[in-house]
């Protein structure tokens, strides 16, 4: 007798013949569980995966790309970094704080699954409007779900990015970026590779949290409260313990496979480790150590119960390894044994309740969804807004956006000094920077336009890579490697696969011609709204690794009183659609947006570099969101410092002020040079084939914009920083 | 000389006050698990770093405060040894009752991770080498540092000089727009009344090498150099 004998689950009938005829028989109810869970989207990229192939991957550092626990690069003497991005989107729109933390739990396991001690996160965060309370009080959870997990796990938020649009009022994005370092003879894989070792699961008991009660339902668990949360539940300080016990072990050098349990629990787990070692695995279901009685089989196997590890090791090596985990008195228990079946084999009471080949569980049959070129693409209006009145409370309405406020309320309530490494800090920059050896160092950016990529996939999502680079490389840095992460709408609908596939082939496209390898990511589906089946705007958020050798090379936007002129780096074009201007005057979805021409940002990138290595360039910051006037004010606010610039002596075909100040074209910078210093200036324009232009200088106390003579605006610096740029703090503590 | 730095589960500034000791200061500091049962007679100075000991359940530092650790900390406090808390440690110290006093939720609610201006109120054993009134700048990184005390006993530690540091704006006003997290009398540093024991919410260690300082100061490191500078007297003598 069976009480599971009926059980929900989303294959499709395709999928189950597919199935039946594999195994030349019906599988079992807890053999389907664990084929659902192993051949969800989330696990098994089964719509996406022939798509990402066009990805490029190699590159001269890269060591292990995607299809590994985290991308992994050499960054010499022995050294490698790791990256990894994860979402938890769908487990923060219901439990923000819990959905949150988990994220950050989530990919941090992973950096410690392939062998190096994850040293630093960034989140990229999305939201509905502000205006509308359920907003706010999913960005106040969001934040301090990552804060609290962060902070008590002693890894540091080191930055990120938060933006709104009303198209995330029901699919907020909840985006972890975490990066590692290790010691290139130490990476480990997630691979049950010899026959006979042992499997040890290390860490918190397995419950029922993050069961999809959606997918499955039996008789038992309609006993349950039917509101029981599908989410995860999180705990930073078993996290921190196992992240101690885990590296001791490590250390031994006697652990043969590791990998962490995440999406689809210790079904996936054990199917991904036998089909990477290419050997089978067989576990006892009752040797798994529980948290509440009465589990069935299939809980237990899809169970998503944080802060657990499987480590694989040979049998001799056990009382070594476990000393390390009972220094930090965590559980842990032998659940089985790697075999060479070639088959998952799961035992419960001396009977076989699981027996099936790890190479079907874990290859899924792959989706090809149609796809059609959306028709609002085709029909964009292209009227502009009429030229305003009144120029300063235009500028001041543009910069008091929350999408361009000062993040202060986010960033302070995340420690991201622990660690002693973190040199350039959230809002220093548009890209952080950590230490990872002495005159070495890390510099990481994350980020997305998603108005870019509505009106213009393919411009829009290169253009994210693009910004994401400019970031790394204002901070002194060269730019190794990236990762993708693609939130979309349902890929059913042929609208959304074609956005993905746009985006997908820009990505590769751009990187590919700038030489900027792919080693990991992530796809999100289904971010659409469960009414109305609205996807939300195509979302790809890119985040970008630099390497900086030497301290000489770093840069902030801070400005310095010896270099004080201020260059514009670039041409400004009259492309506006997508701009924060647009949104904030009624356009939002007008106009053409910023073209991304690849040649002329592969020059700019590579002048910038050059003129920060030879110490021309002082302060460095990136020009996109928000434009001109939004790139200075952040240099300024970080400086408290002001500046004057001259709109007459900006390189543009902008015939208007408003469109000048507010363009965001790509392949732009704002730089500081000595006075002395100008005509090295024009020699290395000249070597890189890029205009350049000295706009202004800084100094003072107050933003002044001039037109030759006439001063257009003029606006003290404390002023914009406690009225206009720190919006979102007033709106997050209502003092609006 | 050896200074002791005590590891409890969830500590997660250990290493970062390690490596000012031994990278920076060329001091020797050891890591020193708190279940091992070591004579921490031997070493010269005891440090309790920061972090979240035993993940800050049911009160930030209780349940290390119940380490038997402490004990000797106890022992060891009253024959002058020089004692630090930093951060989690100060809530150590105070829930062990080594200091007086209680460390409250920040007023706003929320973790408050920036660096702020101190004023040193006091010279004692670890600010001497601060110039007396002098400014300096340190990260706060808490949730639950908000300082309480009765009116009494503030009167007394003021008696006392047992207030080492307050929160305070750079030119040394230390009113309420300059009290990050509402603390009482904008006390951000507390020491006993023999001025061996220190209690501290912000971050020395995070504040001692200048490329980590948003003004390339390392005003933190002055802490544990005058610490050492009176120790090296003391063995002296």
């Amino acid at each position: 007798m069976s009480k599971t004998e009926f059980v929900e689950h989303s294959l499709t009938d395709n999928e189950l013949e597919y199935v039946e005829k594999s195994l030349n028989r019906k599988p079992n109810n807890i053999e389907l569980s664990m084929i659902d869970a192993q051949w969800s989207e989330h696990c098994s990229y089964k719509s996406s995966k022939s798509l990402l192939k066009l990805l490029p991957t190699k590159g001269k550092r890269v060591l292990f790309g995607p299809g590994y626990e985290a991308g992994v690069l050499d960054v010499d003497n022995g050294q490698v970094l790791t990256m990894h991005i994860e979402s938890h989107n769908h487990p923060s729109a219901i439990d923000p704080y819990g959905g949150a933390a988990t994220g950050v739990g989530g990919v941090l396991r992973d950096i410690l699954s392939i062998g190096t001690r994850p040293i630093a996160v960034l989140d990229s965060l999305r939201f509905g409007n502000l205006t509308n309370p359920n907003n706010r009080w999913l960005l106040q959870n969001v934040v301090r779900g990552i804060a609290d997990y962060g902070n008590c796990v002693g890894i540091p938020t080191i930055g990120g990015e938060l933006s709104f649009d009303t198209c995330y009022d029901t699919n907020c994005l909840v985006d972890v970026v975490s990066i590692g370092v290790g010691k290139k003879k130490q990476l480990i894989f997630s691979e049950a590779k010899n026959v006979g070792d042992i499997l040890v699961l290390l860490g918190n008991s397995t419950g029922r949290d993050g069961i999809h009660g959606s997918s499955f339902a039996s008789k038992d668990l309609e006993d349950e409260p039917t509101d029981r949360s599908a989410v995860q539940i999180p705990d930073p300080f078993i996290k921190k313990l196992i992240i101690e016990g885990t590296m001791d072990a490590l250390s031994t050098g006697l652990v043969s496979g590791l990998k962490d349990l995440g999406g689809g629990g210790l079904a996936c787990c054990l199917s991904e480790v036998s089909d990477m070692g290419k050997t089978g695995v067989e576990v006892d279901l009752e040797k798994i150590h529980l948290r509440e009685s009465g589990m069935e089989p299939y809980e237990v196997l899809i169970s998503e119960s944080q802060e657990r590890m499987l480590f694989i090791m040979h049998p001799d090596n056990f009382d070594t390894i476990s000393k390390c985990f009972d220094k930090y008195n965590l559980q842990y228990s032998v659940i089985g044994k790697v075999t060479d079946t070639k088959h998952v084999v799961i035992n419960s009471n001396g009977k076989v309740i699981v027996d099936l080949p790890t190479e079907l569980i874990a290859n899924a049959p792959l989706i090809h969804w149609p796809k059609t070129k959306p028709k609002y693409l085709d029909n964009k209006s292209i009227s502009k807004p009429e030229l305003p009145s009144d120029i300063k409370e235009t500028i001041l309405k543009v910069l008091s956006s929350p999408n361009l406020a000062n993040k202060s309320w986010v960033f302070q309530q995340y420690d991201h000094e622990v660690g002693t490494n973190t040199v350039v800090k959230p809002g220093e920059s548009g890209a952080s920077v950590i230490r990872i050896a002495p005159d070495k160092f890390i510099a990481i950016s994350v980020d997305g336009n998603p108005s870019h990529c509505y009106l213009d996939p393919y411009n829009g999502s290169a253009g994210v890579v693009a910004e994401a680079m400019r970031n790394v490389i204002s901070v002194g840095a060269e730019p190794i490697a990236m990762l993708d992460h693609l939130q979309f709408g349902n890929p059913s609908n042929s609208d959304v696969f074609w956005t993905f596939n746009e985006t997908i082939k820009s990505i590769s496209d751009f990187c590919s011609y700038i030489g900027l390898p792919c080693v990991g990511g992530k796809v999100s589906f289904y971010n659409e709204d469960a009414k109305t089946h609205e996807a939300i705007k195509p979302s790809p958020v890119i985040s970008v690794a630099g390497l900086i050798k030497g301290e000489h090379n770093l840069r902030t936007r801070k400005f310095n009183n010896s270099r004080p002129l201020l260059v514009m780096v670039g041409e400004t074009f009259d492309e506006l659609g997508g701009s924060e201007y647009y949104s904030s005057s009624g356009f939002e979805q007008s106009g053409f947006t910023p073209k991304l021409n690849f040649e002329l940002e592969k020059r700019a990138q590579k002048l910038v570099r050059d003129g920060i290595k030879v110490g021309l360039f002082g302060a460095v910051n990136d020009c996109s969101k928000g434009g001109l006037i939004h790139s200075l004010l952040q240099m300024c606010t970080v400086s408290d410092m002001g500046a004057s610039i001259d709109l007459s002596s900006i390189p543009t075909n902008c015939k208007r002020w408003d469109d000048l100040l507010f363009s965001e074209s790509h392949s732009r910078f704002l730089v500081t040079i000595k006075n002395e210093n100008f005509n090295n200036l024009i020699n290395i324009a000249r070597n890189h084939d890029i205009p350049v232009s000295i706009i202004g200088s800084i100094g003072g106390h107050e933003l002044q914009i001039f037109n030759k003579d006439d001063n257009l605006f003029s606006c003290d610096l404390d002023y914009i920083r406690s009225y206009v740029y720190a919006s979102l703090t007033k709106l997050m503590d209502g003092q609006i | 000389m050896n200074v002791a730095i005590i590891q409890f589960p969830g500590t997660n500034c250990d290493i970062d006050t390690y490596r000012v000791f031994n990278e920076i200061l060329n001091v020797e500091s050891t890591l020193i698990w708190h279940e091992k049962n070591t004579d921490l007679e031997n070493y010269d100075a005891i440090v309790l770093p920061g972090g979240f000991s035993y993940g800050d359940r049911l009160r930030a530092g209780i349940i290390a405060a119940y380490s038997p650790v402490i004990n000797q900390l106890k022992k060891l406090s009253l024959k002058g040894k020089p004692i630090i808390g930093i951060c989690n440690g100060f809530q150590i110290l105070v829930e062990s009752g080594l200091l007086p006093g209680a460390l409250l939720t920040n007023s706003n609610l929320k973790f408050i991770c920036k660096w702020v201006d101190l004023k040193v109120e006091t010279n004692n054993l670890f600010t001497n080498s601060f110039q007396s009134n002098s400014i300096i700048r340190m990260p706060i990184a808490h949730n639950e540092g908000r300082y309480y005390v009765s009116e009494d006993k503030l009167q007394e530690l003021e008696r006392n000089n047992q207030i080492v540091l307050r929160y305070s704006d750079s030119d040394g006003n230390t009113s309420m727009n300059n009290n990050p997290n509402g603390s009482i009398s904008n006390i951000a540093a507390v020491s006993n009344s023999d001025g061996n024991v220190l209690g501290m919410m912000p971050h020395p260690e995070r504040a001692s090498d200048s490329l980590l300082s948003p003004y390339s100061s390392n005003d933190g490191i002055g802490i544990f150099r005058s610490m050492i500078l009176s120790l090296e007297v003391m063995l002296k003598e």
